[in-house]
This record gives structure tokens, sequence and C-alpha cells, in this order.
């Protein structure tokens, strides 16, 4: 399967919370796990199950409303913080999103995420808020996102904006190529370097 | 005219390949490893049919998910036993130097990197562990990776970096009696915030940082990353120089000559210029102590906990979530809060100098009643320095508990967790909600605060203790 990802036309989960760590996204004591898979089941687990008890869902976290649903998550400011477990970026994907959407990503979580086909994308607070109160108005308004075109558009109103993401990583993401893909060709170039560093 | 920064000087000669439009490709002097973030890596490799490209360029270590008490012993909890076990299997398979469980060189990565003279000054460090900005306080670019990274570090010991903007962090003066590092480090944080630094690589300067010893400097790069930094870090110089001479894998003889030298050259240059900059005076900083559920949101120890009218409205949803889950009013005094808890430990502040510290306060006190007290000695060699110098003893003395080395309750990933509800003094890194256990309450302070703690069983200004 293509890991490709390019157009994203969704409804979105928003959850209006800053400084969002990684802690919160897969608490510590689930990262025992030796394969990628499986994180999703444990997405926020503290904040979405009462007495640790997947038969006990908090009916006030988004992700228990069944009025919002989508690919989208929607984020407040510094998103991601705190550890560099790649299992958060994991958990999210597997839960069934591919894009979170925040006025501003933590560094880590940012490349993790890219590295993980979720594309983050950072828009202005102005234009996160406008997400928020149109998905307050409308739980069923479609957000759009194109990695091509490097825009976010809130389909309701047509509102628009243009987000940053690098050249090289725009060409993972559409074509579905790993980093890794790429330093691997470069593994004489490397070798070169070593060598003439004595 | 060089007009280069620290960390100019270092990304320069690591670039390997500076691509169009994207990233750098960023060559990487040493690689630590451990349990938790390398299992994934190392099966992309298998999958793939690679090796381990520079297998000698990688230390691992078992740290994370380790007990604290008999070590000796086959871990109980299964799925910690397999994690464990798997690192070992992948070491062995792709000739990897692995300092385990029982090896006398084991203990948490980014005190053991250090200890053993692996961390050097001008050299690039990647691990799979936010708190990987530690090494910086020996002059060296240290970035916290995730796993698609270490297994792109392990196939071709290089990473794929974008380069940072930068910013420098000056602290000029003298701190006060029984003001440290730690303290430091979270009143930067509690003034710049926990996002302060984000997409920046942070040089720390000043007179007051330069006084520091290298654990000091240690305790302030490892939370670098709190600010939201890329990395830390501290130009080398004589302090750097002599603790890392003589250590197992340090330079020796005519190489040692010909590193110092270079070393030596490791500073930012007087017209270098930064990305922003902020100063600030070492006589401002009190003993500080964190009121809330982010390393920003920390106060000196004779202050209260923002009145709502202090907050920006923005801020407010997440700030009254957060006093909520510590079970703190705003506008409340933190001064003789009840403790329940104090751990002593994490990558930030267990090294034997913050030992020598607890227990030099500790002597001939006791631990108040009701209140647990855990020291988990940042790697084996710490133990046995604890141990040598009868550290062990005074702290069983003083009714604490002496563990053996590993994260422990730093996030606790093992058994050494907070119960919910209590409080904890720790002098890890993160108070996030849930860190040490579900529903765990922790404030973030220095050694000698928690100490100060432990003994009066409430928070307490140590300045009038010591």
């Amino acid at each position: 399967m293509s890991k490709a990802i390019n157009h994203i036309k969704s409804t979105v989960v928003p959850l209006n919370l800053e400084n969002i760590d990684t802690d919160q996204i897969i608490p510590a004591r689930f990262l025992k796990a030796t394969s990628r898979e499986g994180f999703g089941e444990n997405l926020f687990r503290d904040w979405r199950f009462e007495n640790n008890d997947p038969d006990q869902p908090k009916k006030d976290f988004v992700l228990n409303n069944p009025i919002y649903a989508g690919k989208i998550l929607v984020a407040a400011k510094n998103f991601g913080c705190g550890s560099s477990r790649e299992h958060a970026a994991w958990a999210i994907k597997d839960y069934g999103f591919d894009v979170v959407v925040s006025s501003f990503f933590a560094d880590i979580f940012k490349n993790n995420a890219l590295n993980n086909f979720l594309v983050p994308v950072t828009v202005s607070e102005g234009f996160l808020q406008k997400i928020f109160e149109q998905v307050e108005k409308d739980p069923k308004s479609e957000i759009s996102v194109s990695v091509e075109d490097q825009t976010i558009t809130i389909e309701a109103t047509g509102e628009k904006e243009s987000f940053d993401i690098n050249h090289y990583k725009k060409d993972c993401l559409i074509n579905g190529f790993d980093d890794i893909d790429y330093l691997l060709n470069m593994r004489e170039e490397i070798g070169a370097f070593e060598q003439a560093r004595g | 005219m060089s007009n280069k920064t620290l960390f100019d000087k270092i990304w320069d000669t690591h670039v390997v390949k500076k691509i169009q439009d994207g990233p750098s490709v960023l060559y990487i002097d040493r690689h630590f490893i451990h349990e938790v973030t390398s299992p994934q890596a190392f099966k992309g490799l298998e999958k793939r049919g690679l090796p381990v490209f520079r297998p000698k360029q990688v230390v691992a270590t078992a740290d994370h998910n380790v007990p604290t008490l008999h070590q000796e012993l086959p871990i109980k909890e299964e799925l910690s036993r397999i994690q464990v076990q798997t690192l070992k299997d992948n070491c062995a398979k792709f000739g990897i130097e692995l300092y385990g469980l029982g090896h006398p060189f084991q203990g948490i990565v980014h005190v053991i990197g250090p200890e053993l003279g692996v961390t050097q000054p001008g050299c690039t460090y990647v691990c799979g562990d936010s708190h990987t900005s530690t090494h910086g306080a020996f002059g060296s670019i240290a970035f916290g990776i995730g796993t698609s990274e270490v297994e792109m570090v392990l196939a071709t010991q290089c990473l794929l970096q974008s380069k940072p903007k930068l910013m420098r962090i000056n602290v000029d003066g003298t701190l006060g009696k029984g003001v440290t590092s730690k303290d430091i480090v979270l009143y930067i944080l509690s003034q710049i915030s926990a996002s302060g630094a984000t997409g920046y690589a942070v040089e720390f300067a000043g007179s007051a940082i330069r006084a520091l010893s290298m654990e000091a400097r240690m305790t302030i790069c490892n939370m670098s990353i709190e600010m939201g930094a890329r990395c830390g870090m501290i130009a080398p110089d004589e302090t750097t120089f002599t603790y890392v001479k003589g250590r197992k894998f340090a330079p020796q003889g005519a190489e040692w000559d010909k590193k110092l030298a270079e070393w030596k050259t490791l500073f930012s240059d007087e017209d270098a210029v930064f990305d922003k900059e902020y100063n600030f005076k070492a006589e401002d900083i009190e003993p500080m102590i964190t009121y809330g559920t982010n390393p920003g949101m920390g106060i000196g120890v004779t202050g209260h906990v923002p009145e709502l009218s202090e907050i920006k409205s923005g801020d407010l949803p997440a700030f009254e979530k957060s006093i909520q889950y510590m079970g703190l009013a705003a506008g409340e005094h933190i001064l003789g809060h009840p403790v329940d808890y104090v751990f002593i430990g994490s990558c930030t502040n267990s090294r034997i100098e913050d030992l020598r510290q607890v227990a030099a306060f500790v002597k001939g006190k006791q631990k108040a009643e009701g209140v647990t007290c855990w020291v988990v000695p940042g790697s084996k060699q710490v133990e046995a320095q604890a141990k040598e110098e009868g550290i062990d003893k005074i702290l069983e003395a003083a009714g604490f508990q002496l563990r053996q080395p590993g994260c422990s309750a730093c996030l606790g990933m093992n058994e050494d967790k907070i119960p919910a509800g209590k409080y904890c003094i720790s002098t890890s890194n993160r108070n996030f909600e849930g860190r040490q256990g579900p529903n765990a309450r922790t404030m973030l302070a220095s050694p000698l605060m928690a100490a100060a703690a432990a003994v009066t069983g409430k928070v307490c200004d140590v300045r009038e203790l010591v």
C-alpha cells in the first residue's frame, strides 16, 4: 500500500488545548511494544477513559463525542511537545488521522509526523480560531488540505490559508518516499565524507 | 574575520550535503540507543535486509524500562522483559556494544555517555530520546530523534535535519545561597515558556553558566528541550576539558593534545549573530518550583500560583485545567504545601554531584513522617561512587531509599509510579499530567529543594535551611 498523501478533505476533531504533550497523546506505560502497530487504541488514553478502563469513556472528551469524527485533528499551539516518542505520531495515524492542524508544533513531533505521512499543518492563530469557531457552529463542517498546493481551506466559508513545507518533504509525502530511501542512496558519499574527515 | 556561532562551527563540519530547498544530510558521530525507541528501528532494518552501517559508533544501554530494585533477578513485567531482551538480541545480532542490566557501565543513557567520556566537544550526537540535549553541555550538537530517524542513523550514520535558528541565553552574575543550576533552567522556562525556544538551537552563556560544574551544565542543557529547543549547548572550557580528560573513551596521549587544540576553537565568535538573544541576572533567581503541568509553569518558592487575571484569555482553558489537575487554586502560595513523595533521580539530576548535595543536606536529619523518598542514581558508576563515599549510609539513616539505576519515576514506565492524587517533589524534567503515574501530581525542583521537602514534609524555602 502506498503511503503517499496529498489531498485530504474531511470533517475534523477539535481539541482546543495548548501544549498538548506526547505523554498525553500516548502515556509511557504503553511504550512497551516492539512493533509499530496498535497504538491508536491508547491514543489520549488518560483523557479518554476513567480509571484507565476502556469500558469507561469520559463523556466530555472529544474523541468520545459521536458528533465529532474525521481524518483531521485540530489542536491549539505547541502540539506534540515533550518526549521524542514517535509512538505519539503512530498513535494518531493508527487512530485514523492523516492531518494535524495547529498554530505551532514541537520540532521533534513535526519530524516524526512527516516520517509517518501524518501531515502537520501549521496555520496562523487567527485561522486556527476560525476553524474552531466553524466546527463549533457546525460539527459537520469540512476542511480540505492540499499538500501539493500547500493550502488549507474551510469548505463552508471558502477561507483559505497557505502553509509551509519544504520542497523535499513535499515530494516525499506526495510520492510516498522515505528519508531512509534517500539516505541509503547516499551511502557511498557518506563513506567518502568519513574518509575526508580522517 | 570569523563571525560564526558555536553551533555553526560544529554544524558546518558535519554537513555531508545540503539538499536544495530541503534539509541537510548531517553526519552523526555517536548514536546512543535504548530499549524503548529502538526495537521498531531494528525491525525496519531487518525488513530492508540492511546491516547497521557503523556499529562501532553506536552505544546501547537499558534504562527506561528497567526495575530499580532487584536488577539481578529476571524482570517481572513481561512486556518490559521482552523489550529489554529484544535490545540485547538486536545488539548481539548487529554487533553493537551494550551496557545492559548487570554491566558496570549500565545507566541512564544521558548519564553514562558523559561519564564514560563518549560525550566530547565538537561532536554530533543523537538518541531516540528528547533529553539527548544533555550532551550539548560539552559543546556538541545533540538531537533527540524519533524511531524512524533512529533507523536512518543505524542505516547510514546520517540524519536529515534542517538547520535550526539560533538563540543565545545569557545568565550573568552570581547565584544566591541554595540556588542551583536546576533553578536557573526552571527560571528561564518560567520566563520564556515551554515553547519559547521551539525551532531554535540554544547556546547558554554568561558568567553564571561559566561558573557551573559539568554536572550542573548538563542539568541546564538537559531541560533545553522543555523550552522546545532543538538542542542546547555550552561552549567547552577548562571545566569541560578537565571533566573529559582521563575518562574511559576520552582521547589519550597525542590524540588528546590534537583534540584539545580543536576544542579550544569551539566558541561563538565575538561578532556572531543570533536570531534571538535573552539576558537574565543570576541574582534574580530564587529556588524554583513548578505548580502546573508543563515545565514552563514555575515560580520562585516564595511566589504564588498566578491569579486568573494574570493569564492571557487564550491561555485560560489550559491554565485552569492544569491547576485543577494539580489540586491548586489560582493565587495560592505554594510554600508549606504538603508533600507525599520525593523523587531524586532522572537524566536531569541523578549524577554524583546531585547525590552529594542531597547527602550533605540530609546528613544527621530524618525524612518527615509519611513522606516516601526515592533516590535513583543515574548509573552503576554513580551508585558505586555513592557507596564508596558513604552516601548510601547517610541516605538510609535519613530514611531515604537508594535504589538501582534507571529512568524510574521520571516517566513511570516501570513500577516506580507515584499514586493518583499524591504530590511528588521531583528532580526530573517533566510535570505533565500522568507523567509519574496516572493522576500523579508532580512539582519539579532542584535536588536541594527536594531534600528539604523530604525532611520537612512540605514545600519549603531551602535557603532558610542551608
